[in-house]
């Protein structure tokens, strides 16, 4: 059953009488219960497209087309105050930044508590009780002396766990990790997200792993969508892109990252020049300043998605040995 | 927490000293003597005479000071020269009550108007209601408060008739007299205050409400009043807080003005009539009380941030 279906997304940014669109026409869906990931780097649009289906979008977004259907319904039809409903109840997030992701002034418990009263309709002492259990849950010992402890008693990973344990105080349908490990060690990262793809299974909830690393996603996500200046470059099954890409930016994002199964000799290859700039007009497929197997076509046409990959010449198991 | 407020307070006492010494050499670097104040041209050279000795102002200044200095390590503040010999802690003792009801009430009504005001303008940033409490912020600061508290002698006092325009009743002969007196007076000095706060929180929430736990606590559905009030506020505060101490200090030397308006005996009128007369120990007894109530609301506003961020802690 498709529990979100996202269609024909176009975010733009309006300041300062400048306008440049940095998610377009984005499409995708996500099954419930199911591990999806977004792969991309930095300015791909893959946190934006996250931060709209939340409806949390900064004051200077706007989302000029497409529509975020979740259950059934257009979330970019609601009213802000039933918007306002569905979050942290149907879809919650869990944020890239643990370390200033939670309120300083106030303890771990309150924090936890306020989302199950807001959402759950708990009071007093069962949503306490249920803040306790929570945090058992994502591996907080001591978690009754932990409730009344504050944010800075804790650890990066440890604060990570309590916003997992926010994000699913009122057993949401979806949640949405945006880079949920990028800021903490890397002894840490596997931890949080065995514990978040733990958490998601048991409890059947949907997860987006939002993340600039394609080597972790294979582990956790069954489907992946490569993103690239606000578009979806790639997708498809986690094993066949990590296996055999067929994007040259997919290509490139597997080759700068270490891998167990290639010899050790093998220099990491960066991809060349800078990810895009929204301002810049770049004309044709937004990839091929950067692409080493761009050709004339490339510079002026747009590729079109096929829904596996949007590319004029996508790798085949020949040319992808030889680039 | 205890030891450290014993510290503070031990620390407080010395700053207190240090101030009471310079006060009593600074007041009598200032041109004229009690003995010209008293006497103008009347009194002949003999009486003049008489009564410096009298006074004991010929003695050797340090002898002066280590007299006056050991009394007030005894708790004794002098005399007054004018007031027939007045203890000047019985003249403070009968200002105080006046100026702190008027700093308190005047402190209420900064805070009551401030908080709201900023509150309300840093959510609705760049709105009408941003635009009309930005600009009663900058009437409010670009009023004098002596100026204020005359207009409003004029509007509710002299033609309203709703309030009365001078003099201090005590809180014991009822709380509408006592409160009747000082509801002007507070509005003249609260409302620089207030505009000054509301400034300070409007921009201090700002930077809150970009925050990162802002956002989450966003993401968990709380309605917009909650996220404001229980995430935003409190620490919007913290710096916040500073500032209110200040202004605390601060009301007790805007009174000194006010309270001449409104003819209320308090210590700023009990300073200014001290320095007309030269009465050297009424000046350096009111300057040391002025002092005492800006080193207690510094400590007050230390523990304060204890109190509103768990991350500092005393010891």
């Amino acid at each position: 059953m498709t529990l979100l279906d996202i269609e024909n997304l176009t975010i733009k940014l309006r300041k300062h009488g400048v306008e440049a669109t940095l998610v377009e026409s984005l499409s995708y869906e996500v099954e419930a219960g199911e591990t999806l990931a977004i792969v991309g780097e930095s300015g791909s649009g893959k946190s934006l497209s996250s931060l709209a289906v939340m409806g949390l979008l900064a004051e200077d977004l706007h989302i000029t087309s497409g529509s975020i259907r979740f259950d059934g319904v257009d979330l970019l039809e609601l009213p802000s105050e039933e918007m306002r409903k569905r979050r942290g109840r149907d879809i919650s997030m869990v944020f890239q930044e643990p370390m200033t992701s939670l309120n300083p002034v106030r303890t771990i418990g309150s924090q936890i508590t306020e989302s199950i009263e807001e959402n759950m309709g708990l009071s007093g002492a069962e949503a306490r009780a249920r803040a306790v259990a929570l945090l058992q849950e994502v591996g907080v010992s001591d978690a009754e002396q932990r409730m009344r402890q504050y944010p800075h008693h804790f650890s990066g990973g440890m604060r990570q766990r309590v916003m997992i344990a926010i994000a699913l105080a009122a057993e949401p349908k979806l949640i949405i990790a945006d880079e949920p490990t990028t800021a903490l060690d890397v002894t840490i990262q596997a931890q949080i997200l065995d514990l978040m793809a733990r958490i998601c299974r048991d409890h059947g909830t949907a997860l987006i792993l939002i993340t600039h690393n394609l080597g972790v996603v294979a582990r956790y996500a069954r489907r992946v969508n490569v993103m690239y200046g606000g578009r979806i470059v790639e997708s498809g099954l986690a094993r066949a892109l990590y296996y055999a890409p067929r994007h040259p930016y997919t290509q490139g994002l597997l080759r700068s990252v270490p891998r167990l199964d290639r010899p050790r000799s093998e220099p990491l290859e960066p991809i060349a020049g800078n990810p895009v700039d929204p301002f810049a007009r770049i004309t044709g497929c937004r990839f091929h300043p950067r692409c080493p197997h761009a050709q004339a076509v490339c510079t002026t046409t747009v590729p079109a998605f096929d829904g596996q990959v949007a590319c004029h010449f996508p790798l085949s198991d020949e040319t992808r040995e030889a680039s | 927490m205890g030891s450290y407020i014993l510290r503070r307070l031990v620390g407080s006492a010395l700053v207190m000293l240090a101030v009471a010494a310079l006060v009593f050499f600074m007041i009598r670097l200032v041109p004229g003597d009690p003995v010209a104040a008293m006497l103008a041209d009347a009194g002949s050279e003999e009486a003049r005479e008489a009564l410096t000795r009298k006074l004991g102002l010929d003695q050797p200044l340090v002898v002066q000071f280590w007299k006056w200095f050991t009394g007030l390590l005894q708790g004794d503040l002098g005399v007054s020269i004018f007031g027939n010999n007045q203890p000047v802690s019985t003249i403070l003792l009968e200002a105080l009550p006046r100026t702190m009801s008027l700093a308190f009430l005047s402190f209420v009504i900064a805070l009551v108007i401030a908080i709201p005001a900023g509150i309300l303008s840093a959510t609705r940033r760049n709105t009408a209601t941003d635009a009309t409490v930005s600009l009663f912020a900058f009437l409010g600061l670009s009023m004098p408060d002596f100026w204020l508290a005359i207009l409003l002698i004029i509007v509710f006092a002299a033609n309203l008739q709703w309030l009365p325009a001078i003099g201090y009743v005590p809180l014991s002969e009822g709380l509408w007299p006592w409160l009747s007196h000082l509801i002007l007076p507070s509005i003249a000095i609260g409302t620089g205050f207030s505009a000054i706060i509301a400034r300070m929180i409007r921009s201090s929430m700002l930077e809150v409400l970009r925050a990162d736990y802002m956002r989450t606590a966003a993401s968990k559905g709380l309605p917009m009043r909650v996220q404001m009030l229980r995430h935003a506020f409190p620490n919007a505060l913290i710096p916040v807080v500073t500032v209110i101490g200040i202004a605390f200090a601060l009301l007790i030397s805007g009174a000194v003005v006010v309270e001449n308006v409104f003819a209320i005996k308090g210590l700023g009128r009990v300073l200014i009539q001290g320095i007309q007369n030269r009465d050297y120990p009424v000046v350096q007894g009111a300057v040391l009380v002025v002092s005492a109530f800006f080193v207690l609301s510094n400590l007050v506003v230390d523990l304060l941030y204890a109190v509103i961020d768990p991350r500092i802690r005393y010891s």
